[in-house]
C-alpha cells in the first residue's frame, strides 16, 4: 500500500502578532508548525500503514525552509519526504497549489502505484479547505472530505468505506481507490515519537524537487500567474469605536452590580427585555 | 544498544550551541537535544550580545545573525519616586564597525545560532527533554531522554541547561540553587514604529541604546531594571533577588515591580504607546563566583547559566555561556585527538582554560558583589532618594546659597545614616568593586 | 489562499492578466446555492440569498437560487421560499443520483448548469457540503474561490465581487478579488450574515433542467446516513441567547454557574477553545475561528479575555456583556457591557438577578 499526505507548513498563528502600525503580519519569530489538521491525516495514513504495510510518503509544497516540517512527519515514521519549491510558485492561490500538488502526486505515483491521497481538513493561514478537493478533480480521484473514521479498505478489490461529517449527521459513503481524504480534526491521536526515530528524522534527505522534477507541464497555471483570485486589500479589523460601558463596581455587592447590569442593558434595548422575557423558562 | 556518539549536548540556548558548533565543525560526532519546541522557543526575549565571545566561534556572524541594534549609548539612572540622576555615555566610537554589542531578540538569536550548528554537522533533536544522566560508576556515559528508545550513549556529555539545572542536581554534581543566589527577572516586548523609538532616544537606524536602572523601583529589593531599544520595539524588564521576594514584607510581585518601573515618571514617556507583544519570567543565577559548582567530571563538563556563569554586575550571560561552551568543547576536542579518554583527569583542562578566561577572572573581581548588596538594602531605598533630592536641590534656583544648600545635603545624608554608615557602605562598595 | 504577505498594487505582477476576456462579459446575475438535507433548506441559503440580492441589485442583475435533488426532494416548495428571500429566479435539477449529497453528481450537477446559464457570482454556504462542492466545482470550472467570507460587496471600477475574508486566524481582513475570471465563487459560513426578511408576496420563475448522469457513471455510493443522537437541542449557531465561559472559571465545577445561567434564561452554553480542550464542555459547544460563528441577541462571556480567534465567532452578536477581572482585558474592547469583577460571585448573582427581573415583570404584566 502506498498513501501520499499532503502537509502544509504555516506559521503558528497563535503567536502571529500584527504590528500596530503598519497592520502587517510580523513573522520575524513567529515558529513555523506543521499545519494542525495535516497531522490528524498524517496518523491516520500511519495507523493504516501499521494495519495493513506498506509506505507513507509526505508531500509538501514551500520555501527551503518547509524541509522542516517534513522531517517532523519523518520522526511520527512517515517513510519519505518530498518538498516541492521553486521561485516559480511562490503567490499560488488554491487553485495554482493544487495544480502543482496534483502534477507531483503524478510524479511520485511513477515511482510507486498511490492508494490513498491525504490531506488535512484545512490550513490555518489560508483557512480554505479547497486544496484537498482541489487536487482530487486534477487527478480525477474520488474526493472524500471531511472523513471521521474509515470503516473499511480492501486493498484487493481497491475499495474504501469511510464515515463522513455532514451537516446534521454522518454520511457512510463507499467507494473506489485511489481517493482522496481530507481527515476532519480530533479524529486520532497522534502517536509520540520514538528516540531513533527522531534520530532518523534529524538526519532524514528530504528530496527537493524543482517545477520540472514536480512535472509541471503548463507553466501558465502555477505560482502568482496561474491563480485567478487576487488580494486587493489588506487590513486590521476595525476597532470597535466605543469600548464597554463599565457597570461601575466599586463598593457595589455582586447582587446591586448584576442589577445595574439588567438596569442598563433594558433601558437600552427593550426589544431585547421583551425577547428575553417569552424565552425564559417560569 | 543505540549508536553512540562522540558528544552530547543538553540544551540549545547560546552555551549548548556554541559547544556543539565548536564541536562539529573540528568533526566530532554531536547530538544536541533540546526540551523546548525549536531553540529559542523557551527563552527570554530581547537581550544584549557582546559581540566577542561569538566572534571567537563564528567570526563572520554579522553577516547574517538577526542583530537588531549596535550599542552606541549606555545611560544609569538612579531613580527616586518622581526623578532620576543618571549618566550618560555616548560615543562616536562605538559607532565605529566591528560593533561591540548589539541587541538582539533571543528566540530569533537562537535559531539563527542553531542553524550554523546544523550546517556544521550536528544533529539537533527538539521537543526531547533528558530526564536524567546515564551513569556507569562515576562515569556519566549517555543520557535518557523522556521518548521510547531514549537512552542515548556518548563519550562525553555536556551539561547547558540552564539555570535550573535539574539534571546535574540529580546527579549530585550541584547542590539545590538556593534564592539568595537566583534573580527572577520580568521582561516585556513593547512594539513601537521604529520611527518613533530614533526619535525618543535620538539615534538613527541601527543605532541602539541601553538604560539600566536602580532605586525605589524595586521596593526596597536588591535588583536593577533595564530599557533596551529593538528595531521596532523596545524590551523592558526588571530583576531582583528570588529571596527578596520571598521575603518582601509587601508582598510585592515581579509583575508589580515592572508595572511600577513602567509607571515612572522618567521611564513612562519613554515606553508610551508601546504595545506589548511578550511578556517572560527568568531566573538568573547571580550567585557569582562562590556560587560556581564543580564543573567538570569523569564524562561531563557543564557550560553557561547551569554553572552559574553570570556576571551580574555588568549584566553579562550569554557571553560567558559562549565561552564556556567553547572551552568546553576545544576541551573535548583535544581529549579525542590525544586519545587519553574522557575522563576527569583529561576534561581538568576545561577548569585551566576557565581560569585563565576572562570568565573566572570576572567572576573572582566581583566575588563580593551579591553578598554587599543583598546584605545592604538602603543600597536600593535610602540612596536614591538622597541622592535625588541632593541633585534636586543644588539644581533648583531658589534663592538659597549654594553653600547652605551643600549643608542641607550632608544633613540629609547624615540624617539617613550616620557617618558611620556612609563610610562603611563606600567601603564595602570599594572593597566589591575592587 | 496564498501565503505571501498581499501586495498592496496587484496589478500586472508576476505577467498575470487582470482583464477580463472578452468571451467571459456574457456571464450575468447572481447565484445561490441552495442547500437542503433530509427535507430542509440551511438557513445559510436564506442569509446569502439576503446577502445575493444586494450584489445583484447593486450590478443591476437578476438573483437566482440553485437547487439540487432526488425525486422525492420539495425542490418546488423550497424554490417558493427561495423566492420570499429574494430569489427571482429558480434553477432545479431534479434525478435519482441527487437523492442524497455526493460530490460527483452535485460538481457535475452545477458544474453544467454555470457552463450553460453563465452567472458571473456563485455563492455557497461554508458548510461541509458548500466547500467540499466550491473547491471541486471552482477546480472543474478553473476559476477563482474566496472560502469563509465575512463580507461580500462589488468594487465599483471592475465591478467585481470584492469578497472580504479574516486571515491569519483572524488577526488580519483580506479583500479578494477574481478579475480575469468568472464565475466568481465565495463561500460564507452560517450566521455571518443577517437573515433577510421574508416576504411571502414575491415569486418567480423555476428553470427545470436535467443532469445526464446515471447511477453506474458515479463511482461512490451513500450507504447511510446516520443522524446526530442530539439534532432536538439547540443549535448554538442559531441561538438567540448565549452564555459563554472561558478558561477564567478555572475548573469544570464554577462552569456549571455558566449552565445555571442559561438556563435561567432559557439560553445555551458556548465555551472558548481551551475550555474545550479541556474537557469541560463537549466540542460543539466552541465559539470561534475553528468553533461555530453565532449570533445571539445577547452573548455573555465570562472569564473570556476576548483573544481573535474568539472575537470572530462572536462578535455580530446584538448585545455583548463581558464578565473578566482583568478591566484591560481585550474583550472590554468590544464587549457592550462591562463588568471587571469575579465570575465566580457575579454568575450566581446575574442568575438571581435575572430570575427575580423576569419574576417582577411577569407579576406586572398579570
Ligand atoms: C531577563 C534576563 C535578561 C538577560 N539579559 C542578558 C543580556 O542582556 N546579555 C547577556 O549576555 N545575558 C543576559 N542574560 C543572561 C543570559 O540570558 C543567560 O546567561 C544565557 O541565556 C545562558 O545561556 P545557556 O545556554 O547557559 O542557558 P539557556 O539559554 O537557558 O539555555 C538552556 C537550554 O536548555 C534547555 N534545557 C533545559 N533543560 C533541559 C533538559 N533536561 N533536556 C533538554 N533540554 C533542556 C532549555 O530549554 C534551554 O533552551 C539575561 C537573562 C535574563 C533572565
Ligand atoms: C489556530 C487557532 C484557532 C483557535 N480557534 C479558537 C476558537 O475557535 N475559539 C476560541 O475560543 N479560541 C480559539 N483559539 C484560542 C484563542 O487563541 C485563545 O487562546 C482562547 O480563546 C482563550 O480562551 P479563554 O479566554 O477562555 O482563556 P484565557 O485567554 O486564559 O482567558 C481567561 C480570562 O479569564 C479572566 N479571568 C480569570 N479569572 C477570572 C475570574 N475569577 N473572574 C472573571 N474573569 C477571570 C482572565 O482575566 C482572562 O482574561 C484558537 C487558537 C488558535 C491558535
Ligand atoms: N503548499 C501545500 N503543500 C502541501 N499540501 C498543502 C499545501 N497547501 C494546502 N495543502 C493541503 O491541503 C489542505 C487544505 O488546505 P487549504 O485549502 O489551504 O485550507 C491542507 O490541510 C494540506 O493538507
Amino acid at each position: 500500500m502506498h498513501i501520499v499526505v499532503c502537509i502544509k507548513q504555516v506559521p503558528d498563528s497563535a503567536q502571529i502578532r500584527v504590528h500596530p502600525v503598519t497592520n502587517t503580519i510580523m513573522r520575524q519569530g513567529v515558529p513555523a508548525i506543521v499545519n494542525p489538521y495535516d497531522l490528524f491525516a498524517l496518523e491516520e495514513a500511519l495507523r493504516l500503514k501499521d494495519s495493513f504495510g506498506g509506505k507513507v510518503t509526505m508531500l509538501c509544497m514551500g520555501p527551503p525552509q518547509a524541509e522542516e516540517a517534513l522531517k517532523r512527519c519523518i520522526s511520527f515514521g512517515a517513510d519519505d519526504a518530498i518538498l516541492v519549491t521553486d521561485r516559480a510558485f511562490a503567490g499560488a492561490d488554491t487553485l495554482a497549489t493544487s495544480y502543482a500538488l496534483a502534477s507531483a502526486i503524478r510524479q511520485i505515483e511513477k515511482e510507486q502505484a498511490i492508494d490513498l491521497v491525504f490531506t488535512g481538513k484545512q490550513t490555518i493561514d489560508g483557512d480554505t479547505a479547497q486544496v484537498g478537493p482541489g487536487i482530487a478533480k486534477r487527478l480525477s480521484m474520488q474526493l472524500l472530505t471531511y472523513v471521521s473514521r474509515i470503516a473499511e479498505l480492501d486493498l484487493a478489490n481497491r475499495t474504501i468505506t469511510i464515515e463522513r461529517r455532514a451537516e446534521g449527521g454522518v454520511q457512510l459513503l463507499k467507494t473506489r481507490t485511489p481517493s482522496l481524504i481530507t481527515m476532519l480534526e480530533n479524529t486520532n491521536e497522534l502517536r509520540f515519537a520514538t528516540m531513533p526515530d527522531m534520530i532518523r528524522a534529524a538526519r532524514y534527505p528530504v528530496r527537493k524537487w524543482n517545477k520540472d522534477d514536480a512535472g509541471i507541464e503548463d507553466l501558465s497555471k502555477i505560482g502568482l500567474k496561474g491563480s485567478p483570485t487576487v488580494v486587493s486589500k489588506v487590513f486590521g479589523p476595525t476597532p470597535r469605536a466605543v469600548k464597554a460601558e463599565q457597570i461601575p463596581v466599586d463598593k457595589a455587592t455582586p447582587r446591586d452590580i448584576a442589577v445595574n447590569l439588567i438596569q442598563a442593558m433594558f433601558t437600552q434595548h427593550p426589544a431585547l427585555e421583551q425577547d428575553m422575557l417569552e424565552r425564559a423558562p417560569l | 544498544m543505540n549508536e553512540r556518539f562522540d558528544a552530547i549536548v543538553v540544551g540549545a540556548g547560546p552555551a549548548g550551541n556554541a559547544a556543539a558548533y565548536t564541536m562539529a565543525s573540528a568533526g566530532l560526532k554531536v547530538l544536541q537535544i533540546e526540551r523546548g519546541e525549536y531553540p529559542g522557543s523557551k527563552n527570554v526575549q530581547g537581550a544584549i550580545l557582546y559581540s566577542d565571545a561569538l566572534e571567537k566561534i563564528i567570526p563572520d556572524f554579522r553577516d547574517d545573525a538577526p542583530l537588531e541594534r549596535h550599542i552606541i549609548e549606555q545611560r544609569m539612572w538612579v531613580l527616586d519616586d518622581e526623578s532620576f540622576v543618571g549618566t550618560h555615555f555616548r560615543s562616536d566610537d562605538y559607532n565605529k564597525p566591528p560593533y561591540n554589542r548589539y541587541t538582539i531578540i533571543r528566540a530569533q538569536f537562537d535559531k539563527w545560532f542553531s542553524s550554523k550548528v546544523r550546517e556544521a554537522g550536528a544533529l539537533l533533536i527538539c521537543e526531547t527533554t533528558v530526564s536524567e544522566l546515564l551513569v556507569d560508576g562515576n562515569r556519566v556515559v549517555g543520557v535518557r531522554c523522556d521518548r521510547e528508545g531514549g537512552d542515548i550513549f556518548a563519550d562525553v556529555v555536556i551539561l547547558a541547561d540552564g539555570v535550573n539545572s535539574t539534571l546535574a542536581r540529580k546527579a549530585g554534581f550541584h547542590a539545590e540553587i538556593s534564592p539568595g543566589n537566583v534573580a527572577l527577572a520580568v521582561k516585556e516586548i513593547l512594539f513601537m514604529p521604529q520611527e518613533a523609538i530614533e526619535a525618543r532616544f535620538n539615534i538613527t537606524e541601527d543605532e541602539g541604546v541601553v538604560i539600566e536602572a536602580i532605586g525605589k523601583i524595586t521596593d526596597g529589593m536588591m535588583g536593577t531594571g533595564f530599557l533596551y531599544t529593538n528595531k521596532d520595539s523596545l524590551t523592558i524588564g526588571i530583576g531582583c533577588m528570588l529571596a527578596d521576594f520571598k521575603g518582601s514584607p509587601n508582598r510585592t510581585s515581579p509583575y508589580a515591580v515592572l508595572e511600577r518601573m513602567k509607571k515612572h515618571p522618567a521611564i513612562a514617556p519613554m515606553i508610551a504607546g508601546g504595545e506589548m507583544k511578550e511578556y517572560c519570567a527568568h531566573l538568573i543565577p547571580e550567585g557569582g563566583f562562590y556560587a560556581v559548582p564543580r564543573v567538570f567530571g569523569d564524562g561531563w563538563m557543564i557550560v553557561g547559566d547551569s554553572g552559574g556563569f553570570v556576571n551580574s554586575v555588568h549584566r553579562e550571560g550569554s557571553n560567558l555561556a559562549m565561552t564556556t561552551g567553547r572551552l568546553a568543547a576545544e576541551t573535548a576536542i583535544a581529549a579525542k585527538e590525544a586519545g587519553k579518554g574522557f575522563g576527569a583527569a583529561s576534561l581538568k583542562a576545561y577548569k585551566a582554560a576557565l581560569d585563565e578566561s576572562f570568565v573566572m577572572k570576572d567572576l573572582h573581581k566581583y566575588r563580593d558583589m551579591p553578598d554587599v548588596f543583598h546584605r545592604n538594602n538602603q543600597f536600593f531605598t535610602t540612596y536614591p532618594e538622597l541622592v535625588n533630592r541632593a541633585a534636586k536641590t543644588m539644581i533648583t534656583v531658589d534663592g538659597v546659597d549654594k553653600k547652605t544648600k551643600e549643608r542641607e545635603i550632608f544633613g540629609d545624608f547624615r540624617q539617613k545614616r550616620s557617618l558611620v554608615g556612609l563610610m562603611g557602605d563606600a567601603f564595602k562598595l570599594w572593597r566589591a568593586f575592587r | 489562499m496564498s501565503d505571501a504577505p498581499a501586495p498592496r498594487k496587484p496589478a500586472g505582477r508576476g505577467g498575470r492578466n487582470l482583464e477580463l476576456p472578452e468571451h467571459l462579459k456574457a456571464y450575468k446575475g447572481v447565484w445561490v446555492f441552495i442547500e437542503h438535507d433530509r427535507g430542509s433548506v440551511h438557513q445559510v441559503s436564506w442569509e446569502l440569498l439576503g446577502e445575493g440580492r444586494m450584489l445583484a441589485d447593486t450590478l443591476g442583475v437578476a438573483l437566482s437560487g440553485v437547487l439540487l435533488g432526488g425525486p422525492d426532494d420539495n425542490l418546488t416548495a423550497f424554490a417558493n421560499e427561495a423566492f420570499t428571500h429574494g430569489a427571482e429566479a429558480c434553477y432545479t435539477v431534479r434525478d435519482a443520483v441527487l437523492d442524497g449529497y455526493r460530490n460527483e453528481p452535485f460538481t457535475r450537477g452545477l458544474t453544467d448548469l454555470v457552463n450553460k446559464y453563465r452567472p458571473e457570482i456563485v455563492l455557497l454556504g461554508a458548510t461541509t457540503m458548500g466547500r467540499d462542492l466550491a473547491g471541486s466545482v471552482a477546480t472543474t470550472l478553473q476559476t477563482g474561490l474566496t472560502a469563509d467570507c465575512t463580507e461580500l460587496k462589488i468594487d465599483p471600477t471592475s465591478r467585481a465581487l470584492a469578497a472580504t475574508r479574516p486571515t491569519f486566524g483572524g488577526s488580519l481582513l483580506c479583500t479578494i478579488m477574481t478579475l480575469a475570471y468568472r464565475p466568481q465563487m465565495a463561500t460564507v459560513r452560517p450566521r455571518v450574515m443577517a437573515m433577510p426578511k421574508a416576504d411571502t408576496k414575491r415569486s418567480g420563475a423555476i428553470i427545470e433542467d436535467t443532469l445526464g448522469m446515471v447511477e453506474t457513471d458515479i463511482v461512490t455510493k451513500l450507504l447511510d446516513f446516520i443522524p446526530d443522537a442530539n439534532t432536538s437541542k439547540v443549535n448554538l449557531a442559531y441561538a438567540d441567547v448565549i452564555v459563554s465561559g472561558g478558561k477564567g472559571l478555572k475548573n469544570p465545577e464554577n462552569f456549571k454557574l455558566i449552565w445555571d445561567l442559561a438556563k435561567t434564561l432559557g439560553g445555551d452554553v458556548g465555551a472558548t477553545r481551551p475550555v474545550v480542550q479541556s474537557g469541560w464542555v463537549a466540542a460543539e459547544r466552541q465559539v470561534g475561528q475553528t468553533g461555530k460563528t453565532v449570533r445571539p441577541k445577547l452573548y455573555i462571556a465570562a472569564g473570556i479575555s476576548g483573544a481573535i480567534q474568539h472575537r470572530v465567532g462572536m462578535e455580530a452578536a446584538d448585545v455583548i456583556v463581558a464578565i473578566n477581572n482583568d478591566p484591560n482585558a481585550p474583550i472590554f474592547d468590544f464587549a457592550h457591557f462591562g463588568i471587571v469583577g469575579n465570575a465566580m460571585t457575579i454568575l450566581p448573582a446575574l442568575t438571581e438577578a435575572f430570575r427575580n427581573h423576569f419574576a417582577i415583570r411577569r407579576m406586572k404584566a398579570a
